[in-house]
């Protein structure tokens, strides 16, 4: 037969009259009916129409999105708790400080040599020199014993030499370390900042703990939408038959299952962030008070706009991978028969 | 517009359902497919509908060969083809004019535009008044021409019923039968199975009459 001219497209007003008339099957087969949508409005209505389908079964997709934000929110809170002490760890401003015992005999002008060699490093920020007598002097006044050296030879103190690196970072400290554990005349060097390291390892296992965790319960949220996506591919199986049967495309039918996968996620992610924001307000008071007593930044921080607004996109893109999956496994089977 | 040429269908593990089946539909023409139960009648409206892939032969629709069809292309075929149900297949989660109006969204089509061949499509089967009621409200015989407006609303080239009277009493028969009638006019093919030979003989149109699978009657020349 003949297929329907294609009527003038900029002249919609022909087609709408031509329906218009009395008996609008006179007109023939094919016709077009009008405008057809932009892939985007499609997208749009599809987007809206799969929000408020979830929104119909409000009970079913709020316990949807408590176990997907509860799930999220485990890793979640505990790489939020894990990158504070990181900061913390990195910014430690009660300057640390490494004390060099030199050896006892030392002259007072290799002493000063050592001085002057460690001032010049980059990644010194301050180098001082307590020599015995200071050493005694200071012994004495603090700990109250006068007159020390009088049972005494001779004065068993060392020289020692306090430095202040110019940061506490990880590597500056571990490199300056080495170095004047290494330089002449340096008996012992010994660092008042064993804690900072004990910190960063227990931060660095957490942080492989929280990656871990992260992983393994993205994977549960994916099956878990994967698996809610089949149901309601179940439940709507007799409209599928139909859709395909008028003529819907693989995509079209896909469409909504994809989106209900977008909105669980994204949900889901809105409740995750939510509930850190809880854990943060949670700890926040105890934080505090640890953290304080080391002379650390006591505040807790948030994840911040940009973060929170990515944990939303990775969450509804999950949400999305789960609903492909099932569309994938699930969708193509289903043909009208 | 429908073109059977030597088609056999065999389904796997059974015995042939279509053997060796040619015959010709023009366009504008209605013709009706009968036979016993189990002649192939379904069998034969769905290989058009390529729900079914035939055994052997080529099946010509709208001058498109079926065989060259890709699955891809499946859907918008499908577009081209009005197919109403024995039991008419209405989705009960949506309205009347929802129903009606799915082949246009699913072809895209802007909601306002389509409203209007939407209504007239209802009104054509008389239902404009329900359009906001949800066809579980509906009669039998009301479903059935709701299915019947969904099938007509694309204005497709090709009509096919797959026993469109079958839960229907003779008058609501008779009724269905001559709203199809209607729909057979410029360029569309209308094939409808049905077995209710004494409704169809009094209607005066071509007779196809499947028995065993075999098209006994109504090759293309028979009257
Ligand atoms: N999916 C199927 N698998 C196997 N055999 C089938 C299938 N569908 C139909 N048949 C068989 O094909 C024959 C024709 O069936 P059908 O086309 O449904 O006949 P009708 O619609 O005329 O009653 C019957 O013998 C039926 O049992
Ligand atoms: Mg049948």
């Amino acid at each position: 037969m003949a297929r329907a001219p294609r009527r003038d497209r900029r002249r919609p007003e022909a087609q709408r009259t031509e329906v218009h008339r009395s008996d609008p099957w006179r007109g023939s087969t094919g016709a077009p009916v009008g405008r057809k949508l932009s892939w985007f409005e499609q997208h749009q209505r599809t987007a809206v129409e799969s929000l408020l389908r979830l929104l119909s079964d409000p009970l079913g997709t709020v316990l949807a999105w408590l176990v997907m934000g509860i799930a999220l929110a485990l890793p979640l809170s505990l790489s939020l708790l894990l990158a504070n002490l990181q900061g913390l760890a990195q910014n430690v401003d009660e300057a640390g400080t490494l004390s060099l015992y030199l050896e006892a005999g030392l002259e007072p002008m290799r002493q000063q040599a050592l001085v002057d060699t460690l001032s010049q490093r980059e990644d010194v920020r301050e180098v001082r020199l307590i020599t015995p007598e200071e050493a005694l002097a200071e012994f004495e006044r603090s700990s109250g014993f006068n007159d020390v050296l009088a049972g005494l030879d001779s004065n068993p103190l060392p020289p020692v030499i306090v430095v202040t690196p110019q940061s506490l970072e990880e590597e500056v400290l571990v490199g300056l370390q080495s170095y004047v554990a290494a330089l002449d005349g340096v008996d012992v060097a010994e660092s008042d900042l064993a804690w900072l390291e004990r910190l960063r390892t227990v931060v660095s296992l957490a942080s492989r703990l929280a990656v871990l965790l992260g992983f393994m319960l993205s994977l549960g949220v994916l099956l878990v939408i994967g698996n809610t996506i089949r149901l309601a591919i179940e439940s709507r199986r007799t409209e599928i038959v139909v859709v395909k049967l008028v003529g819907g495309t693989d995509a079209y039918v896909a469409r909504p299952f994809l989106y209900s996968g977008l909105w669980y996620g994204a949900g889901g992610g809105l409740v995750a962030l939510f509930l850190s924001a809880l854990f943060l307000f949670v700890m926040s008071g105890p934080y505090s008070r640890l953290i304080g007593s080391y002379g650390g930044d006591a505040e807790l921080h948030g994840l911040g706009l940009t973060n929170g607004f990515l944990v939303l996109v990775g969450a509804a893109v999950l949400g999305w991978l789960g609903a492909k999956l099932s569309v994938v496994r699930h969708l193509r089977a289903i043909e009208p028969r | 517009m429908i073109r059977f040429d030597d088609v056999s269908k065999r389904y796997p593990g059974g015995q042939e359902a279509l053997s060796h089946v040619s015959f010709n539909l023009a366009a504008g023409e209605l013709a009706f497919l009968t036979g016993h139960s189990g002649a192939g009648k379904s069998t034969l409206l769905k290989l058009i509908m390529q729900m079914e892939l035939p055994s052997s032969g080529q099946i010509f629709v709208n001058g498109q060969n079926l065989r060259k069809l890709s699955r891809r292309q499946l859907p918008y075929y499908r577009r081209g083809i009005g197919l109403v149900f024995q039991d008419h297949r209405l989705l009960f989660d949506r309205s009347v004019f929802d129903n009606v109006a799915l082949p246009l969204t699913i072809a895209g089509y802007d909601p306002r535009d389509a409203a209007r061949r939407v209504r007239a499509a209802l009104d054509k089967v008389g239902l404009l008044h329900k359009e906001h009621q949800n066809p579980a409200s509906l009669s039998t015989g009301e479903q059935q021409r709701v299915g019947i407006a969904r099938a007509v609303v694309n204005k497709p080239a090709v009509i096919l019923a797959d026993e469109p009277t079958g839960n229907l009493d003779p008058k609501l028969s008779a009724e269905i039968m001559h709203l199809f009638e209607q729909f057979c006019g410029v360029g569309t093919a209308v094939l409808i199975a049905s077995h209710d030979l004494s409704l169809i003989r009094k209607l005066h149109h071509r007779i196809l009459v499947l028995d065993q699978g075999r098209l006994v009657h109504g090759m293309d020349g028979d009257r």
